[in-house]
């Protein structure tokens, strides 16, 4: 070997590159990407990694864009969701979970103040969908519909859009203004709204549509579960009985129903929760639930419990309600069986209350599709495949009326995943849900290199106030603290450049991506944010501390193959 | 700390780098124009500490002299595993003589920079903890004391490992080599011998002595650019786990010198003039269990009823260490 080296010097600079330590490797590390826990809980299909990555940078349009592509209502969502993200989030292992839904909610006000609109459709179809119900789902389905570029047109029986969201969310909870935003920015991508046109016989409005010569290619039916269910209680002549559903809904109207000062709800859910808060805003000084289970048995999200208990509401556990005369109910306390069953005890009391509003639970009218013996109804609900079809080719059906966590998130979700299948049905062939990736779980995680933060706790409108009111309970996160809340994201099993495997590699076996192949001189040219990493495996000798130093868990080892 | 760790990113105040982060807020290794001191294709095991740690000090040193630096190198494991002929993994000026000569091979580098009137050029020396705590220590101690400029760096992982892990002044108590053995009522190195280096330095009332490890970086880091706005004598010591030696899993490099520290047995410190004056506060306290069962050179006080006594002693170690140098602070980092 001849050397061509200056005086003194003896070895050519960086020569050992000549020595493929990549030979001697029985492991090899891989870059994954994983399942965030928030993600795989989201019922909307979120990618909530993805958008909050964004966030961080502040980059707020580029947040919403990402979120938009699956949910087109972040500012709805930051006020309405129950947030099994944040339940299910990594970080509440650490400290505490990420304020997720305040982040989302951050970047819907600011689209919806930036005046932000979606992309229009590249490409028309031809291809013509109804969409029965603008509530959460019929919107969803619409608006995914829209941008894969079909036609949509919604009939809604309401004289406004909005469904449960308008007229079973109160006001308190989400403002008008913001519901009404971010429903009309789905509309006005081109979607033929028509507004008090109940759909009483699916079967003859398909038929109108092809004598019109405007014939439907597909159905989606988002029709809610908008009855509230009864129960038979012997009441006296004079009592005041009425269902959650009609308070909630004619509160919307502008109305303020009497209720008097006294006011029983009859039920557990988030429904019986409203419906107690709004009486308390009606002038009630005092609301009482009447619930025949126990707390831990109660089906209304411990937050919203909570949340009615800080505004004065009062609870009977393990009751039920025999009797209703003027002024009074009897009351009869329960016991729970080993089952969890209530069963009654004969023990009574009285209650005093001049009303009884009724939340029951909700159900569908689905009379529509008496004419369509194919769609079978189960149990009440409609009954549907894997691709939301139901047993008639084309009609598809999501949200409540199929009866499954009757949340405005599922809906929103149902509507998405709707919008595939009838693209893909339209196309001629059926949807199938993407594999999922392996779930990215706290045990993956290094979290030493995460730093200690505390949560960014919504400021609220002290109790006193928000009872007498139906403004806005939860108040927002600012620019600041919204942007530390997103920086408080993992990123579990997503690599965000942390740069860890490229500084721990004692081999150099780590490229930062846009850097130039490694040759003479070991000269390396300018990398870039967003392009991620790759493994240089002439030199990656397979000890794995790339992987055990990864933050996020987003790389594995691998046995290599002999 | 003298210098503000960067706060509520996801990861910026602990990991190498970090996209949100300014770029004088990251690491000089998560640039792309780190000098890569150590290139690839060197012999060290999987996952070397060392290897890790001489990139880390040599690149930092690098980026704070604008490139003008000379090395001189100790024998051991590190030359060893980067210049077997006609090979080098080195990518600056670098220079090797004797085992022991290590630090007068230095004086006289810087020396002769002198007398060309090169005072841009700085000087750092290198060794591990063999060639520095034991075979090179009087060269080391006359260099202290003359306060030649030279930054000498000491890679310490604890025993003689590129000649089959035998016991230097830097192996700590109990740990197994293949001249402590395992063996009789107290398996291991004794407890009560050999030297704690960063104290002796300082104790020659040189200019600076560090401590740090390869666990944290924006600390290490840190102490290599703080070292070169000396002149003079200034000396740090890196703790550098080793796979072979100590043995433990390769990928565990980083974990292991991370455990090291929060469990108070690797106090991170800065000392001028013979005075500490900063210390690394603990952020995550763990106890020396946590830090001693990963490592087969410490199984023996685990196996069976294992030596509680033992690891009781060594906890005294650590326990000494956190109120010597008050590592356990009350608020915040």
């Amino acid at each position: 070997m001849t050397m061509e080296t200056p005086f003194a010097i003896t070895l050519p600079v960086g020569s050992s590159l000549a020595n493929r330590t990549g030979s001697w490797r029985v492991e090899r590390p891989v870059y994954v990407d994983l399942l965030p826990p928030c993600n795989d809980a989201c019922p909307a299909g979120e990618n909530v990694q993805g958008w909050l990555y964004a966030a961080e940078e502040g980059d707020y349009e580029a947040a919403w864009r990402a979120l938009v592509a699956d949910n087109p209502m972040p500012a709805v969502m930051g006020r309405a969701c129950f947030r099994p993200c944040e339940t299910a989030c990594n970080r509440a292992k650490l400290d505490q979970a990420v304020g997720i839904n305040a982040v989302e909610r951050f970047i819907g006000d600011f689209a919806i103040e930036k005046g932000l609109g979606f992309d229009r459709p590249a490409t028309a179809t031809g291809k013509h969908v109804l969409v029965v119900g603008a509530g959460p789902a019929g919107l969803s389905a619409a608006y995914h519909l829209r941008r894969l570029g079909h036609a949509v047109t919604i009939y809604e029986a309401a004289e406004l859009p909005g469904g449960m969201m308008r007229y079973g969310i109160p006001a308190y909870r989400l403002p008008r203004d913001i519901l009404d935003a971010e429903v009309g920015r789905v509309v006005d991508l081109g979607i033929d709204l028509q507004l008090g046109h109940p759909v009483e016989d699916l079967a003859a409005t398909l038929e109108e549509a092809k004598a019109a010569g405007r014939p439907f290619d597909a159905v989606f039916l988002g029709v809610g579960a908008q009855t509230a269910k009864r129960a038979y209680i012997p009441a006296g002549d004079s009592a005041r009985v009425l269902d959650a559903l009609s308070l909630l809904r004619s509160v919307t109207e502008g109305e303020r129903p009497l209720l008097g000062r006294r006011v029983a709800v009859y039920g557990g859910g988030d429904t019986a929760m409203d419906a107690a808060r709004t009486a308390k805003r009606l002038g009630a000084t005092e609301a009482v639930i009447v619930y025949r289970r126990n707390r831990e048995r109660m089906p209304a999200h411990p937050e919203e419990l909570e949340d009615a208990l800080g505004e004065g509401v009062k609870v009977k556990w393990l009751s039920t309600i025999t009797h209703v005369a003027e002024g009074t109910l009897l009351l009869e306390k329960m016991e729970l069986d080993e089952t969890g069953f209530p069963r009654p005890t004969g023990e009574t009391e009285e209650l005093d209350a001049d009303a009884v509003v009724l939340a029951l639970g909700q159900e569908s009218d689905l009379s529509l599709v008496a004419n369509l013996p194919e769609v079978k109804v189960d149990n009440g609900w409609l009954s549907v495949g894997p691709d939301q079809m139901t047993g008639r080719a084309g009609i598809f059906a999501g949200g409540d009326v199929v009866g499954q966590d009757m949340t405005v998130t599922t809906a929103i979700g149902h509507g998405k995943r709707v919008a595939r299948a009838i693209d893909a049905y339209l196309a001629g062939s059926r949807y199938e849900r993407p594999a999922r990736h392996a779930l990215a779980g706290f045990d993956r995680l290094n979290t030493w290199y995460y730093s200690d933060a505390p949560r960014t706790v919504r400021p609220r409108l002290d109790a006193a106030r928000r009872v007498s009111t139906f403004d806005e309970v939860v108040q927002g996160l600012d620019a600041d603290t919204a942007l530390f809340e997103a920086r408080r994201c993992l990123s579990c099993g997503n690599c965000f450049e942390c740069d860890n495997c490229f500084g721990v590699c004692p081999d150099n076996a780590v490229v930062k991506l846009e850097q130039a192949v490694r040759g003479e001189g070991d000269v390396f040219a300018s990398g870039g944010a967003g392009r991620h990493y790759a493994f240089d495996y002439d030199y990656c000798k397979g000890c794995g501390l790339c992987a055990q130093e990864c933050p996020c868990g987003a790389i594995v080892m691998e046995p290599e193959r002999a | 700390m003298p210098y503000q760790r960067a706060k509520f990113y996801q990861v910026g105040s602990f990991a190498v780098g970090n996209r949100l982060l300014a770029p004088s807020e990251r690491t000089v290794q998560s640039s792309l124009a780190r000098t890569n001191s150590l290139t690839s294709g060197h012999r060290a095991c999987q996952g070397c500490g060392e290897a890790l740690a001489a990139r880390y000090v040599l690149d930092a040193a690098m980026a704070a002299t604008g490139g003008k630096v000379v090395v001189v190198n100790a024998t051991g494991c590190l030359e060893v595993f980067s210049t077997p002929f006609p090979e080098t993994s080195w990518r600056l000026a670098w220079l090797h003589s004797l085992f022991g000569n290590a630090p007068a091979v230095a004086s006289g580098v810087a020396a002769a920079l002198k007398a060309k009137g090169r005072a841009d050029v700085r000087v750092v020396a290198q060794g591990g903890d063999g060639g520095t705590v034991d075979i090179g220590f009087g060269t080391l101690s006359g260099l202290f004391e003359r306060n030649d400029d030279v930054l000498y760096v000491c890679y310490d992982n604890q025993a003689y490992m590129n000649t089959g892990v035998q016991r230097s002044g830097s192996t700590p108590p109990a740990a197994r080599t293949a001249t402590t053995e395992a063996l009789g009522p107290e398996p291991g190195n004794v407890f009560g011998q050999g030297k704690d280096l960063p104290a002796i330095a300082m104790a020659h009332g040189i200019p600076y002595v560090a401590t740090a490890s390869v666990a944290d970086l924006h600390d290490l880091e840190y102490k290599v650019e703080r070292a070169m706005a000396f002149r003079g004598a200034r000396y740090l010591h890196v703790l550098v786990p080793c796979p072979l030696g100590w043995k433990s899993a390769t990928a565990e490099t980083v974990r292991l010198a991370r455990l090291a520290v929060e469990s108070g047995l690797f106090p991170l410190l800065e000392a001028e003039a013979g005075e500490v004056v900063a210390v690394t506060p603990l952020r995550h306290r763990v106890g020396v269990e946590e830090y001693l069962r990963p490592q087969g050179r410490f199984a023996h006080l685990f196996r069976g009823a294992g030596r509680p006594d033992i690891v009781a002693r060594i906890q005294q170690v650590a326990d000494r260490n956190i109120a010597r140098y008050g590592l356990v602070q009350e608020a915040g980092e």
